[in-house]
């Protein structure tokens, strides 16, 4: 009895395709909530350092005076905590894997937009000057 | 007596996907004492407490092991909601209700598989993972990670599911229900893997018992012993009876998992007509001061997380009792007396998680 159930098992998987992907030549299945990489839009980044605090690994850094935004690639563990936190949906989380990376390739630095509020009072200060 | 010599097995070894070392004192061929050593993948997980704050720390709980994910984060989530007097509301307990069962199929399934393989039952391997990979997909579209899922949060879940996402994932189960009956009816009622696997490693009821065992260990020696029982999440408004088997051999412990895999689709059915609309998660404030027991049921039997906070962001003990840990005894009380040739298998129908047992 049960070599007939295998036999059927058999000649269907003999019709069916394989259930396998020729990956990486097919791309992976992924959907909507797939969490692959953290990217940022530098733009929109206000340097708030929510994102470097709610960071479990610590691999994010901000720096407020260089108005720059680092991660590091080895220590991400893709949570989606900064994400989740961001006031200005400037970082958003890509639905397909990063290119494998070495030890010492891992790090990405972006110069951001920097605070909102900042900029007029930047340029008040510029005209007394001239 | 004939004379005695050690056999290492493991920490490498064929059939063992994980480091566990085992000293097989042989007499002739037949195994009369074992000493079990662990300690090759110690990560210290529970020291880390100290240094993340009790929010962040769902993180690292659920890195603990990488099956049994999700229980893991449920488990320290719980204890924490516990000490904080948090009232999540119902949907989110019928979700982590609904991902702690897809966890358990897909925890069972890739032991079927592996199993399988370690028997030399190749196709049953090949066919388990294929079914598992429905049950990975349906995670990934739900949660957004396939195996380390982070959707648990200290007071409720990080993402909601929709009713039609629920529908489809109910449809996609029962058309899976067919294929995984054909599967383990071939796996059960085959001669050879009878043969295998019937009147070996026989614990008895009261040893099983005694040396505390848990989970399919202890129900395929007769003792119905499900933490799921007790109520937590949304267990106590599902009706469901845990699988028991009396045998106690290798046999009774396969037939215990290869059933609860129905008793899971069954669950998360009856979930999915049950559940609730609502908000899926509820603000926290404050820091935990205070101790808990946490305890659920893992695909391998009962974990137990205790957490100790004292009212700072950081906790102060973390301390998990995960269920291959406290199988070791019984595993050491099954391989005594049996042939050298028994062992791989043995070991196996514990299905023993080293990751988990060592943190």
């Amino acid at each position: 009895m049960t070599f007939f159930q295998m036999t059927k098992t058999v000649i269907k998987n003999l019709f069916r395709g394989p259930s396998t992907l020729m990956y990486p030549a097919k791309p992976a299945k992924k959907t909507n909530l797939s969490r692959g990489h953290v990217s940022i839009k530098p733009e929109g980044c206000i340097t708030c350092r929510s994102c470097q605090r709610k960071c479990p690994t610590g691999a994010i850094c901000v720096e407020v005076k260089e108005k720059s935004w680092q991660i590091d690639n080895m220590r991400c563990v893709v949570c989606s905590a900064c994400v989740d936190v961001c006031p200005t949906r400037c970082l958003t989380m890509e639905t397909q894997y990063r290119a494998p990376l070495t030890a010492r390739g891992g790090k990405e630095k972006y110069t951001v937009a920097g605070p909102k509020k900042k900029e007029p009072a930047a340029t008040d200060e510029a005209k007394p000057k001239e | 007596m004939s004379k005695q010599i050690i056999v290492p097995f493991g920490p490498q070894h064929p059939v063992l996907p994980e480091p566990l070392h085992l000293d097989l004192v042989l007499e002739d061929e037949t195994v009369i004492d074992v000493i079990p050593t662990i300690g090759y993948v110690h990560r210290g997980l529970e020291k880390l407490v100290e240094k993340r704050e009790y929010t962040e720390y769902v993180f690292i709980a659920e890195r603990i092991c990488g099956i049994c994910s999700f229980i893991h984060s449920q488990t320290y989530v719980q204890g924490i909601e516990a000490i904080m007097g948090i009232e999540v509301p119902e949907r989110t307990q019928y979700l982590r209700t609904i991902w702690s069962e897809y966890s358990r199929l897909h925890s069972h399934l890739l032991w079927l598989g592996l199993f399988a393989d370690g028997m030399g039952f190749e196709s049953v391997f090949m066919n388990a993972w294929r079914l598992r990979e429905h049950i990975l997909d349906d995670l990934e579209a739900t949660t957004g990670g396939r195996v380390i899922q982070g959707v648990c949060k200290v007071g409720g879940v990080r993402r909601d599911i929709s009713h039609e996402k629920l529908d489809d994932m109910v449809k996609g189960l029962k058309g899976m229900e067919k294929d995984l009956h054909d599967l383990t009816s071939v796996f059960l009622h085959d001669p050879s893997v009878s043969h295998r696997l019937k009147g070996i490693g026989v614990l008895g009821k009261a040893d099983a018992y005694e040396l505390g065992a848990v989970g399919p260990t202890a129900r395929g020696s007769g003792l119905a012993i499900d933490i799921r029982e007790t109520g937590y999440a949304a267990f106590d408004k599902i009706n469901f009876r845990p699988v028991v088997e009396h045998d106690g051999d290798c046999y009774a412990r396969c037939a215990v998992r290869a059933k609860e895999m129905f008793t899971s689709i069954d669950i998360i059915e009856q979930c999915v007509r049950k559940i609730p609309d609502g908000p899926v998660d509820v603000k926290v404030t404050g820091a935990p001061d205070g101790e808990y027991f946490s305890r659920a049921e893992q695909p391998r039997g009962e974990v137990i997380h205790y957490i100790k906070g004292n009212g700072k962001k950081n906790l102060v003990r973390h301390r998990v009792r995960t269920p291959t840990f406290t199988n070791i005894p019984p595993l050491v009380k099954l391989l005594k007396g049996c042939e050298l040739a028994d062992v791989p298998v043995i070991v196996l129908t514990i299905d023993p998680c080293i990751g988990c047992a060592e943190r």
